[in-house]
């Protein structure tokens, strides 16, 4: 369905300064203070435009370039771009070189500047990135791609700008996965749903006949699997959201649920319920090899691998309640982590492998929290009624989850959507769907 | 004279109150035994004197005295009816993770499933399935609504 998208980047200036920046973002604390950041709009040539608008039926895809740009910015809570209204340099002028004290003055510290134009039906952008204070350039890149791609550049842009200024990678060329969700409470109509991290390009991968639930993505593809009621036989499926191809995982005679990918994606860890018993299991996606990782009377479920593959947290009811544990990949070693007051689930390892990102329920709320990989260090990040299921940004940085609202005393108000949270704490945002939304699941970087 | 009338029917207006808010309280309580729903509000029957349904208490797969009677009803209605098949619907309420909800359901579920066989109910005319939290009978958010969700439920299969 994506195509693959061939960008091909250009250094404009290799030697830019990468060791004596003075500009950084501290990303330790939040968003207490964030960056101011101009974005001035990428200019084009009258040429270029009037050929785009036939092409793309939009106006100025430089200024809407800009906006992906800033959007994604201030969204992560880390840089505050300021109003375009008080830029005093033309775009095009201060793409070649920005006059410092115009920007200054607006108390801008970093500023983008860039130019589109069109090339042989190849859309080209290219951007520079200014540290104000020390009048220099940071850094010089440009991008070659189909004019269809305008609102990806902007995502690279911001995932090379980002990267540039709090020395971390950037989450922003990414897409979510998750459910759909319509109609009352009592009938859910669920569709599998998929989305760019900011919220647009929704497009929906299933009707909403059978229930659907939990879609995750594979680390290295773009291949899905999630739960589908399919012919009522609760089974985990594999689909490839390129071609649409979909398939059962395993043959199980029973329920499988709770899939998620390993991180080389090679397998698929679930849990299979027979006779009141769920345990976990994975099948290995090239030979088909089921393999049994828990053996317990217990319900063992929500497994995750670490990122290198060598431990696996999940949640089990074996104490007598819902809590996390950690054992290694074959299911050998298994240790409780989590000792807090309350019921711990849906634990999910960090891709930076450091921290487990779990769901609690303690006396009516729920929290959506972050703890070490051996239980300590327990931070919990938001309270509500109810909330669940965090899925990382690929950098580690940010968690995705859904939040549902309580209804009346009628039983109306019912809702359910996506919400994002620093790892901090801070910045806490609801995320934009077309409809009702919940079991989010964010994917890799689509370039890197 | 006039105080002592305002007294007799304010006396009056208090014992109203009482009787009517231990009525409130009364109701609610012979819907809910601890937390485990045993009205009959959401149950259908399967036949005359036969309930569809069990409930169940938070987190638990346990069945009740009442729970085990009905069952137990069930049981004879179905070797009485010895070409009926069924589902067993596990159920769970809205207060709990996604996916342990699932694995709760099918737990309630089997439960249920084994109880009947223990009554002689081949296991061949029994399959089961979980629907977790996703489909309540009670849309509300209040301790009554979950009460009735946590439930499995026997559906004729055919």
């Amino acid at each position: 369905m994506i195509k693959k998208i061939k960008l091909s980047i250009i250094l404009l200036i290799i030697a830019t300064v990468q060791s004596n920046a003075l500009i950084e973002v501290d990303i330790t604390r939040g968003n207490l203070d964030p960056l101011p950041i101009a974005v001035s709009p990428l200019s084009s040539d009258k040429d270029t435009n009037s050929k785009l608008i036939k092409e793309l039926k939009i106006d100025k895809v430089g200024h809407k370039i800009s906006n992906v740009v800033e959007n994604n910015l201030k969204n992560s809570g880390l840089f505050n771009p300021l109003n375009n209204d008080a830029f005093l340099q033309k775009p095009d002028i201060a793409h070649l070189k920005p006059r410092f004290e115009d920007w200054s003055l607006i108390k801008a510290q970093a500023l983008i500047t860039g130019k589109v134009t069109l090339n042989d039906e190849k859309l080209r952008v290219e951007f520079r990135l200014w540290d104000v204070l020390a009048g220099k350039e940071m850094m010089a890149l440009a991008f070659t791609t189909v004019p269809s791609n305008w609102r990806r550049v902007g995502h690279i842009i911001t995932d090379k700008v980002y990267e540039r200024l709090t020395g971390e990678k950037g989450y922003f060329d990414t897409r979510i996965i998750y459910v759909a969700e319509d109609g009352p409470k009592t009938k859910r109509i669920k569709k599998l749903a998929i989305m760019d991290q900011d919220g647009s390009n929704t497009k929906y991968l299933t009707l909403g006949n059978e229930l659907v639930l939990t879609p995750r993505f594979n680390p290295t593809n773009q291949m899905v699997t999630y739960l589908s009621y399919f012919k009522n036989l609760p089974r985990v499926y594999l689909l490839d959201i390129e071609t649409g191809v979909q398939e059962v995982v395993g043959d199980f005679p029973g329920m499988t649920f709770a899939p998620r990918f390993s991180p080389d994606g090679k397998k698929i860890i679930m849990s299979f319920a027979m006779d009141g018993n769920s345990d976990i299991y994975t099948m290995d996606l090239e030979n088909r090899i089921v393999d049994r990782i828990t053996n317990h009377p217990s319900i063992d479920t929500s497994p995750s691998y670490s990122p290198d593959g060598k431990f696996i947290c999940f949640n089990s009811d074996r104490s007598g309640y819902q809590q996390i544990y950690v054992m290694k990949k074959d299911g050998t070693g298994v240790k409780r982590i989590s000792f807090g007051k309350g019921l711990y689930g849906t634990p999910v390892w960090s891709p930076r492998g450091d921290l487990i990102a779990f769901t609690k329920l303690h006396k009516g709320k729920f929290y959506i929290g972050v703890m070490r990989t051996d239980g300590s260090g327990e931070r919990l990040l938001t309270e509500n009624y109810y909330q669940e299921a965090p899925s990382w940004s690929p950098n580690g940085r940010v968690l995705i989850f859904y939040r549902e609202t309580k209804t009346d005393s009628e039983g109306k108000g019912f809702s359910a959507k996506l919400w994002s949270i620093d790892l901090t704490g801070y910045n806490e945002r609801m995320v934009k769907t077309e409809s009702d939304a919940s079991d989010p699941s964010w994917s890799s970087l689509l370039s890197n | 004279m006039n105080l002592s009338k305002f007294f007799k029917n304010a006396f009056l207006v208090m014992l109203a109150c009482l009787v009517l808010s231990a009525c409130a309280t009364k109701k609610v309580q012979n819907q809910m035994q601890g937390d485990v729903y045993t009205g009959t509000d959401t149950v259908e029957y399967l036949a005359s004197g036969v309930p569809d349904r069990v409930f169940f208490a938070t987190n638990e797969s346990v069945l009740t005295t009442a729970s085990r009677d009905t069952l137990r009803k069930q049981a004879e209605w179905l070797r009485k009816n010895s070409k009926v098949n069924v589902v067993l619907e596990g159920h769970a309420d809205e207060r709990g993770t996604r996916e342990y909800n699932l694995a709760l359901g099918e737990r309630r579920a089997n439960a249920a499933k084994d109880y009947l066989m223990t009554y002689g109910i081949s296991a061949n005319r029994i399959s089961v399935i979980s629907y977790g939290k996703e489909r309540p009978v009670d849309s509300g958010s209040n301790p009554l609504a979950w009460s009735k969700n946590r439930r499995s439920v026997t559906v004729k299969a055919n």
